[in-house]
């Protein structure tokens, strides 16, 4: 892997790490524990294989089949299982005119994989981890999401094995689009909750 | 445990930053981590308890000075050293020492790169029906083990209400340290703000955690 790395950094501890995790990959890999072509199949899933667009590609089927988006609402696992190989315990929530989602773990970064991939460095870190159930009207603020301040907003504290997907509204000026059109402007945040979808022309 | 990890309601950490066009890793290694952490996890039998509760275990100083990569890393190894899957002595000289027995699911090969790609499934049954039903008030219990547990620390001793019933699970209380999956009821319990951080919160807040049957008891 060493002729591939595409480190720019060369702060002390960014070698440090660089060292320690091949000394350990190579550990593993003695002891007859991991094939490395394995774990390069794994990290490549991640790169190319999964990812937003999986998950956008539910919104906008919702957004244009109200079948499934009932029976997205009622059980997510059971209605994306339909489509290809998703776990158990998605619950899929529905943002409104009334009330808006948004989606954080407290305790460590649980996070919808299947459906957005793996997690921004944002929804890990302490910021958001720590004011998302306090503050989150400020946290949107971060976000530039300024929402009327009657709407009720729901803050969903993934502290267990369910994970949440939410399911934006669809923006007024795509009346008429296609499902592949609109599935383009499902933003990863507005399916956390922290963004909201925009019409673009 | 009360950690660190246990970040919700903490103030100071500053504004969200968000970085525009994210790549997937920052860094060669990372990549490599949550692939030996993912293999490791499924071919070793760690369950994702245990790894939690061996991030959760980083002394507090690091863990905010850590990237999610290296909280990732320290978590394994030292969870490759409590299970004898690797010396600390092997760390330290960056090579394996001596065999090892073969893992549980012996090496993890290509073949096994599609199961760790969908989410296991932690669903069980239980014998008893669930004790609580939607609507329900229920009270979070006041308890502080020095063990791995999913109430966090701003909920408990509060009010809410049960808003549904997602199923029985394993209970990570118990797997974390090996004491088996003791599956448990599960269920969103929703709190007004008000009730969390006092009269001064926004009225229009709902905060829901999902919170094990352990976790409640009647309000």
């Amino acid at each position: 892997m060493a002729e591939h790395d595409h480190d720019h950094d060369h702060g002390s501890e960014l070698s440090e790490m660089q060292l320690r995790v091949r000394a350990l990959e190579t550990i593993l890999t003695e002891k007859g524990y991991v094939d490395p072509a394995a774990l390069d199949a794994i990290v490549e899933t991640y790169e190319t294989k999964i990812g937003p667009r999986n998950g956008a590609r539910i919104v906008a089927k919702a957004w244009t089949d109200p079948a499934f988006k009932q029976a997205l609402l009622a059980d997510a696992s059971k209605a994306i299982g339909t489509l290809g190989r998703v776990g158990d315990h998605l619950i899929a929530v529905e943002n409104t005119p009334q009330r808006h989602n948004i989606v954080v773990c407290t305790l460590c970064s649980c996070y919808p994989w299947e459906m957005l991939g793996l997690p921004p460095v944002w929804y890990k870190a302490a910021p958001y981890r720590s004011r998302t159930v306090k503050d989150p009207r400020g946290v949107l603020a971060d976000f530039g999401v300024s929402l009327p301040k009657e709407t009720e907003i729901r803050v969903w504290d993934s502290t267990a094995e369910t994970r949440f997907l939410v399911l934006p509204m669809r923006p007024p000026g795509t009346e008429g689009w296609s499902e592949e059109q609109l599935a383009a402007i499902v933003t990863r945040d507005s399916m956390i909750g922290t963004g909201l979808p925009q019409a673009r022309p | 445990m009360n950690g660190v990890h246990d970040m919700g309601g903490m103030d100071g950490f500053g504004k969200v930053e968000v970085e525009a066009n994210e790549p997937t890793f920052h860094h060669t290694w990372e990549g490599r981590v949550m692939a030996m952490v993912r293999a490791m996890g499924a071919n070793a039998s760690l369950n994702i308890d245990m790894q939690r509760f061996s991030r959760e275990s980083i002394p507090p100083a690091v863990y905010l000075a850590a990237s999610y990569y290296k909280k990732w890393f320290l978590g394994l190894k030292s969870t490759l050293i409590d299970r004898n899957l690797v010396g600390a002595d092997e760390f330290a000289a960056g090579r394996s020492l001596r065999q090892s027995a073969p893992l549980p699911r012996g090496t993890f090969e290509m073949k096994d790169v599609v199961r760790v790609s969908t989410r296991g499934s932690f669903q069980r049954d239980v014998a008893t029906p669930p004790a609580f039903k939607p609507g329900d008030r229920v009270r979070t219990r006041n308890i502080n083990p020095p063990t791995h547990t999913r109430l966090p620390r701003y909920v408990r001793g509060h009010a809410g209400t049960i808003e549904r019933i997602n199923g029985s699970h394993v209970f990570p209380d118990s797997a974390a340290h090996g004491h088996g999956e003791n599956p448990q009821w599960l269920y969103t319990v929703v709190f007004s703000a008000a009730e969390l951080w006092g009269a001064g919160a926004d009225p229009t807040v709902k905060v829901s955690v999902d919170a094990f049957e352990p976790y409640l008891e009647p309000a």
